[in-house]
């Protein structure tokens, strides 16, 4: 498995083609106290880059770009009754959907943890 | 605020350089003392301002439940004096002067010459003259606006040498009761009055006023004594420093209008609801800017007015969401939130009259989604003031 980030302060987990997505624990503590999770249904077609969840907090409503293209297999059922797990466990349980990638290649633009934590270094 | 990804909301926390080339941001009194407290700063209003401490819930229920110290030292603390003060702010305010009796507060609105609101504020009768307090974003136009209408005999004082702090919440009193001494006992303060006491060594004015719905007091403070004062009463154990994140929330609560979103100069102060600070004898005189068109929708009754909106489920509906009545557009969003206190989230619209009747089901589109909304009375939350 490996574990990639983008500037938009996503993640996103990869085995084979399938990948789980989620924002940064460094996003959550910037967003705040998360109140509701609008997710994506299974089956929908994503591309690198659209928006297909949002993260509304107590202070702002925030797009999730994917970080790759594919298709959603399963969103994270938990976030309906427990937005919260976004902020208390936001790069474990409080992941926010699984997709089937449709092109590994997308990943290369990706940075790992360590160029992560430097480009959080940064801000 | 809304941000459109994670990325724009963590840079909206920050200050970008093309800002600080263009205006500096301002530091105000206690500046290190919210950051030595880790409070996360942002600007607003031209300064650096802190949006939250331990986040935002925490806050605003600690708020609701104990008292909360906020730092509001952004606002314009004006002070008006001066031969022929009182018929002078009354040609510039809908204001009774000669009802608002010395160490009482009042709200007022200042007017275009089109009845479009430019800012709301509080007056307070000092013995001298009157104490203003108007919006941190408004306050440079407010001034100008002011300056240019006062006559020579009148005096407009920038009071940049106080600092402001708002303690909020049910045990305010109980929290500030000890720190104070004076003339007279703090409990001769009910709503919206306001005197002379010396808190920590400082001179300062308090009044029981503010923009949380509950019980609680501002306080005009020296900034030299600032910091001293803001200690003091966060050493309190009722007491934790309060954010404008859950300041933000706690009035949407309780119903408050906020400058800027709620209120601009398209708007007047009939469809805001804000009829109370359109003084009774001024409705009859008039004689105050833009009293003509605010007189004529006063007797026809607004085309829209500000209304709250109760929404199901936990999705909220944010400034700008249109909102329907079948397909048929009736009004726009002006404010709304998660409700930390009722769980679900509320929101203020400014909607089609004919729609704005308590329990009118409407819909508000989100991103082509259609969320069930039903019009409700404000406060959302109970006022806790102590009258």
């Amino acid at each position: 498995m490996t574990r990639y980030f983008t500037e938009d302060h996503e993640w996103i987990e990869v085995e084979g083609d399938a990948g789980t997505v989620g924002i940064t624990d460094y996003a959550q503590s910037q967003l705040g106290d998360i109140t509701y999770v609008d997710l994506p249904e299974a089956g929908a077609a994503v591309k690198k880059g659209d928006a297909p969840c949002v993260v509304d907090s107590v202070k702002a409503a925030s797009d999730v770009y994917s970080p790759v293209s594919g298709t959603v297999s399963e969103s994270n059922a938990a976030l309906a009754d427990a937005p919260e797990l976004v902020n208390t466990d936001a790069e474990t349980g409080g992941w926010l959907f699984r997709l089937t990638l449709s092109d590994a290649g997308e990943l290369a633009s990706l940075m790992d943890a360590d160029g992560y934590a430097e480009f959080v270094k940064g801000l | 605020m809304v941000c459109q990804t994670v990325r724009s909301c963590v840079l909206n926390d920050q200050i970008e350089d093309d800002d600080l080339s263009e205006v500096e941001v301002m530091t105000l009194p206690l500046d290190a003392w919210h950051r030595a407290r880790g409070g996360r700063m942002v600007e607003f209003a031209g300064y650096f301002m802190p949006v939250q401490y331990e986040g935002i819930l925490a806050e605003h229920l600690w708020t609701r439940e104990s008292a909360g110290l906020f730092d509001v030292s952004h606002m314009g603390q004006l002070f008006v004096s001066g031969e022929g003060v009182e018929a002078a702010l009354e040609a510039v305010l809908p204001i009774d002067l000669s009802t608002l009796k010395l160490g009482s507060v009042r709200y007022s609105l200042l007017l275009d010459e089109n009845g479009g609101i430019l800012d709301d504020l509080m007056v307070s009768r000092w013995n001298e003259g009157f104490y203003l307090v108007v919006n941190g974003a408004t306050k440079w136009d407010d001034i100008g606006t002011l300056r240019e209408a006062l006559p020579d005999e009148v005096t407009l004082n920038h009071l940049e040498d106080h600092a402001l702090l708002a303690l909020q919440g049910p045990k305010a009193f109980a929290a500030l009761e000890r720190l104070v001494s004076g003339e007279y006992p703090l409990s001769a303060l009910t709503f919206m009055k306001g005197g002379r006491f010396v808190l920590g060594g400082a001179d300062v004015w308090i009044s029981r006023s503010g923009y949380t719905g509950e019980d609680g007091f501002e306080i005009s403070v020296p900034n030299e004594a600032a910091v001293a004062v803001a200690d003091l009463i966060c050493a309190q154990p009722q007491v934790k420093p309060i954010g404008l994140g859950a300041r933000d929330s706690l009035r949407l609560e309780a119903g408050l209008p906020l400058y800027g979103h709620d209120l601009s100069p398209d708007t007047d102060p009939v469809s805001a609801g804000l009829t109370f600070g359109i003084n009774k004898r001024r409705r009859i005189e008039g004689g105050f800017p833009g009293a003509d068109h605010v007189l004529k929708v006063l007797a026809d009754g607004p085309a829209t007015l500000r209304i709250g909106l109760a929404l199901e489920g936990r999705q909220a509906a944010r400034e700008g969401a249109l909102v329907f009545a079948g397909e048929t557009q009736v009004g726009r969003v002006c404010s709304g939130g998660f409700s930390p206190s009722l769980e679900h989230p509320i929101a203020m619209a400014y909607v089609d009259a004919a729609q704005a009747a308590n329990g009118t089901a409407l819909e508000i589109d989100l991103r082509g989604k259609r969320l069930p909304a039903r019009v409700v009375p404000m406060p959302f939350v109970p006022h806790n003031y102590h009258r």
